[in-house]
């Protein structure tokens, strides 16, 4: 096998899927964070939390329930989304007509609470979630060999992230959307009944949230404190994308991945770090982000 | 004749009050508006016109008083709801979304009642919307702006029309032109309450002009009296005093 920059193929191929699976789960959340912050301008801090809930759902299902990975991938965003709806109608609205800070403590402490919550009755220690059967094994892609489930992963991720993008900007919900997101004063003297488009899409943005954490469950652990460490590095994601920009949200999500990959082959030490160094460097030079505009 | 009431009203406001947070801006309003009427509130900037459109639609939401339209009392509904009812609204600053397209911005309003213009009128009545249809909303010019706003709202159906200052900022061939809009509009029977400044504009489409200070209406003239005696309204305006004032500002 042969050497790219004095790296053998398979570490470095090794460490960009590595990055780019990583980099899936960010895709996921910040997408689900600039919708959110896109329409509601709240920074939803319980969005690390409501993946833990994703992923803690899917395991409950199974081990209480007997129901498996593929209707726990459909069941556990309608449960956790339903959730948000919730939080949404009952806490969350109360906040937008004072400053955004409130919604960020107020998601901020329920994030806590929930973690708690979880902390308390499943200790530290993670919850192992087993691979489905029909994505065991390896697949050789010449250059290594890949989980099978890690490519699922990558792709499910995608194909969400597309699918998501393309109902926002190519459909007429998606024109609703992007609408209120603008003017929702306007949007709602036209007849759209704006409170609840708002309502739904906190719901849809947890939704997406709790997607990525059935989808983490047998990649990492299902650990109560699962969400607070991804949604550090999600929230430097979200900034380096452009506070509210889809396509942001998504390129960042999956390059920054990719950075941490490579990171790791050649500077390993930086690995954990070197998202915040971007992060840094963008918000220097362009403080609304790589996609954002400023607002 | 003389008993029975002959008028057939669209709205009727009585006695509208309503706040922005603290400060009140409508003191008690009162007026009308016959169907296939066109009528004008005539006022300076801070007058109060716009304060009464939102508060018609219930973008305001603390209003109190009665808003009769269409023979169904509106005060307490949410702006969604007076929307369905055929109430469509143009604001001032034309409200054109950036992040759509020409043609998302043109059918993003639901139709709300049968009789909508279709799509080719549309068209034809604004050739300049179809040719710009893939751009972004906010790439078009002023006047194209106005256009699209106005087509938007033609499309849904709705039969009472509220435009904000339509010819505010705009050449004087658009004005023209939407001066024509408002004509083929009267004439196919759709009732308008507009706002203006421009009382010369005002007094080529409207039958009737009411003249709003403070927040209440303070006189109503017919559109002769405004032809025939254009110092009364200009005192109203404190057209000399605006005038003096922009100059100042200039300098």
């Amino acid at each position: 096998m042969g050497e790219i920059f004095g790296m053998p193929v398979q570490v470095l191929m090794g460490q960009l899927a590595i990055g780019l699976i990583n980099g899936s789960f960010y895709a996921l959340l910040s997408l689900g964070l600039a919708i959110i912050f896109g329409l509601l301008n709240v920074i939803n801090f319980a969005h690390g939390a409501q993946y833990m809930l994703g992923a803690f759902v899917a395991w409950m299902l199974l081990h209480y329930l007997g129901i498996g990975y593929w209707p726990a991938l459909l069941l556990a965003p309608l449960i956790v989304g339903a959730i948000g709806i919730l939080m949404e109608r009952f806490m969350i609205r109360k906040l937008y007509h004072v400053d955004h800070v409130y919604g960020l403590l107020l998601t901020f402490g329920i994030a806590l609470i929930l973690q708690g919550l979880f902390l308390n009755m499943f200790g530290v220690s993670g919850q192992r979630y087993p691979t489905p059967d029909a994505l065991r094994g390896m697949v050789d892609l010449g250059f290594m060999f890949l989980p099978i489930y890690r490519g699922w992963v990558i792709v499910a991720s995608l194909a969400v992230c597309l699918l998501t993008w393309f109902i926002i900007e190519k459909t007429k919900l998606g024109a609703y959307l992007r609408a209120a997101t603008e003017n929702p004063e306007l949007v709602r003297a036209f007849g759209i009944n704006v409170p609840v488009l708002i309502t739904l899409t906190y719901g849809a943005g947890v939704a997406l949230a709790a997607f990525a954490g059935v989808m983490a469950a047998p990649v990492y652990q299902v650990s109560p404190i699962m969400g607070a460490e991804i949604i550090i590095v999600v929230f430097a994601v979200v900034v380096i994308g452009g506070m509210g920009s889809l396509l942001g949200a998504i390129v960042a999500g999956f390059g920054l991945g990719l950075v941490e990959g490579l990171t790791r082959v050649f500077y390993p030490e930086a690995s954990s770090v070197v998202i915040f160094l971007v992060m840094a460097i963008v918000l220097l030079l362009k403080p609304s982000g790589l996609f954002g505009q400023a607002r | 004749m003389g008993i029975e009431l002959m008028t057939d009203q669209l709205l009727r406001v009585e006695n509208l009050h309503a706040r922005y947070g603290e400060s009140k801006v409508l003191h008690g309003l009162s007026f009308s508006v016959d169907r296939g009427e066109v009528v004008t509130l005539l006022g300076r900037n801070g007058a109060g016109k716009t304060s009464t459109l939102r508060a018609l639609m219930g973008i305001l939401p603390t209003r109190d008083g009665s808003i009769l339209f269409d023979g169904k009392e509106i005060i307490g509904l949410p702006s969604n709801r007076i929307a369905r009812l055929g109430m469509g609204y143009v604001p001032e600053e034309r409200g054109i979304f950036g992040s759509l397209t020409v043609a998302e911005n043109l059918v993003l309003p639901p139709v709300v009642r049968s009789g909508a213009m279709s799509l080719d009128e549309i068209y034809t009545l604004f050739p300049n919307i179809k040719e710009r249809s893939k751009s972004r909303g906010t790439h078009l010019s002023g006047g194209e702006q106005q256009m699209l706003a106005m087509a938007r709202i033609l499309r849904t159906g709705a039969h009472f029309l509220l435009l904000d200052e339509p010819t505010e900022g705009l050449a004087p061939i658009i004005v023209h032109a939407i001066a024509d809009v408002i004509k083929a509009l009267k004439a196919r029977g759709a009732t308008i309450l507009l706002v203006e400044q421009n009382f010369r504009f005002a007094s080529t489409v409207a039958d009737r002009h009411y003249v709003v200070e403070d927040g209440r209406i303070i006189d109503q003239l017919a559109n002769d009296e405004i032809k025939m005696n254009p110092e009364k309204i200009e005192s109203y305006l404190g057209i000399e005093v605006e005038h003096r004032r922009k100059e100042a500002s200039h300098g």
